[in-house]
């Protein structure tokens, strides 16, 4: 007996009752990638359209004044699903520019500081000297790797990383090597896209903060699917996406300390942003605006919060139980088909929805080709984490991942098509 | 089903026992191709044809799925020894009938035409071009140059 009525959910989600490849029902495990959107999300989205509809931020009228409510309260109620203030967060276009937006406030503080223009308080802490020391881990996306690749090259800084065991999960051994009183940053993810891991916040951060270095928690993978509190996390940034938690695409999120966003130069610059501006120069608003520059995605957030209402009517907790349940069932599955080998940790514990895996003498592309002819959905490919294929020896895998909308009969469909493939291909 | 119309058995028997595969010591041009979004891979060599030197020997080696590793294969049947325009011609038919633009041509492709069901998913177009679009770029590139030898690299 599942703890969530995902027969009853499942009606929230016009997609899913569409079919695919020739009739097939959808079994849609990718929202690792992606999650799908329940009714009350697109109405939000088409709501704020129908109703409200104005820039926000600027004008006077009343569409104008409804629309910037709209959009304040939206991001309160996001802040509070986080247990954050509310002007701790910016809203980004995806996780993706949320990390960007913290990579560059060092870039930009080191290149001001060379021109010896007095920075604003705090911003020291974001200014790179050479052979400074930026610290990621192996089973980062590659949304957490390359900024901080980008930043290190033109800094001159020194981009150093946590391995993983051979077992998926981080190298904790290696921590006080890796992390040294160079390290002016470490970033790292609290769940793995690819390997399904959930790491120790607190023990990457107590390490961090022994030297003083700041610390980014992208947590793409696991604002969506289990309680996360700003006040129990030991971190300083955290940075997430709306789509893969039932929103819209075309919003992200970046939490920061309010000291440190006050002291961070702004990363995208122009209208809304500014405080005051002259020929020569301009002056900047206070966070969240400064990092919001134009016409912000107001409609997105407004949809953003509807999907936080959904999540928190059913709640976190549950959320997490009931995927973990399906995860220990996709594990137990998995590991009794001969030849199927997962990539990640093969214990449920500290573990995410995400399964990875290779089935012998069957590339994931044809394995993803065949569960897809069955109108199974998983994604295949390297994932965006193409170093911990690399780690792993694969070229690539074939992942499920699970959330509300699916339950046990899923994990039974995932495994018999898995046999399929074998079948197909008279690998087994 | 559309699925045994992309997996073809001529296609099935390529990807088990490629044709080719493995590199020669001696070309004039090799590429590296990487398919980003799925991460297949070839690494094709052409050397000129000692006899002929406006004919190009083909060498490979690969990884990644049933489809980029049998049409790598496929390719080798095709154009291993054959001339530039041999080759254009087609890798330029293997894309219009990907594209549904022109019927199957066995003379033009051999065994390619089975890669045919593939344009039914236009996900996996780039997996059945990949080793000819490398063909073409190594193909140009040793007309142009002297034969080299790994040692010498």
């Amino acid at each position: 007996m599942s703890l969530l009525d995902v027969a009853t959910l499942r009606k929230d989600f016009p997609i899913l009752s569409r079919s695919v490849r020739d009739g097939k029902n959808l079994i849609y495990l990718d929202s690792g990638a992606t999650s799908q959107k329940p009714t009350s999300v697109l109405d939000a989205e088409r709501n704020f359209y129908e109703t409200h509809n104005a820039a926000v931020h600027r004008g006077a009228h009343q569409l104008a004044e409804e629309a910037t409510i709209a959009f304040e309260n939206a991001r309160a109620n996001i802040a509070s699903f986080i247990g954050a203030q509310t002007n701790d967060v910016v809203f980004t276009k995806n996780a993706t520019e949320a990390l960007n937006l913290v990579a560059y406030s060092f870039l930009n503080a080191t290149l001001k500081s060379l021109t010896g223009a007095p920075l604003p308080a705090g911003a020291q802490r974001f200014v790179l000297a050479q052979g400074d020391e930026v610290v990621v881990t192996e089973m980062e996306h590659h949304s957490n790797l390359v900024p901080w690749q980008e930043l290190c090259a033109k800094t001159g800084a020194v981009l150093k990383w946590l391995g993983l065991t051979d077992d998926g999960r981080l190298n904790y051994a290696d921590l006080d090597t890796v992390i040294t009183a160079r390290t002016k940053v470490v970033s790292f993810t609290h769940q793995s896209n690819l390997l399904g891991t959930i790491n120790d916040v607190a023990k990457v951060s107590a390490a961090a903060r022994a030297v003083g270095a700041i610390v980014v928690l992208d947590a793409c993978q696991s604002i969506p699917h289990m309680p996360v509190s700003v006040e129990k996390l030991d971190v300083d940034f955290i940075a997430w996406s709306g789509h893969k938690m039932l929103g819209p695409m075309g919003i992200g999120c970046l939490w920061g300390r309010n000291e440190l966003l006050a002291s961070m130069p702004p990363f995208i610059s122009g209208g809304s942003m500014i405080e005051t501006v002259t020929m020569e120069a301009s002056t900047f608003a206070a966070p969240p605006q400064r990092f919001e520059a134009g016409v912000p995605m107001a409609a997105q957030a407004v949809a953003l919060s509807a999907a936080v209402d959904y999540l928190q009517a059913i709640g976190m907790d549950k959320v997490a139980a009931h995927e973990h349940e399906l995860t220990t069932a996709a594990i137990a599955a998995l590991s009794e088909i001969k030849g199927v080998r997962i990539i990640g940790p093969t214990d449920s514990h500290d573990r995410g929805s995400a399964v990875s895996f290779v089935v012998d003498d069957i590339h994931p592309h044809d394995v993803g080709q065949v569960l897809d002819s069955l109108g199974i959905a998983v994604r295949v490919g390297h994932h965006c984490a193409w170093p911990v294929c690399r780690r792993y020896d694969v070229p690539a895998t074939t992942r499920a991942t699970f959330y509300i909308y699916n339950d046990l009969n899923d994990v039974k469909a995932l495994a018999a098509g898995i046999k399929q493939a074998q079948e197909f291909f008279g690998s087994n | 089903m559309q699925l045994e119309q992309m997996y073809q058995e001529i296609i099935l028997d390529h990807y088990k026992r490629p044709h080719g595969k493995g590199l020669a010591e001696s070309f004039n041009a090799e590429v590296h191709h990487v398919n980003p979004t799925c991460g297949d891979e070839i690494t094709l060599r052409v050397t000129r044809d000692p006899v002929d030197d406006q004919k190009l020997l083909v060498s490979y080696d690969n990884q990644g799925c049933s489809i980029s590793q049998a049409s790598a294969s496929i390719l080798f049947d095709q154009l291993n020894d054959q001339t530039l325009a041999t080759g254009e011609q087609a890798v330029d038919h293997l894309v219009a009938m990907l594209q549904r633009v022109e019927e199957p041509n066995e003379d033009v492709l051999g065994d390619g035409i089975a890669l045919v069901g593939v344009s039914q998913y236009p996900a996996r177009v780039k997996c059945a071009l990949l080793a000819w679009m490398a063909w073409k770029d190594a193909a140009i590139q040793a007309l142009g140059q002297e034969v080299s030898t790994e040692g010498e690299k």
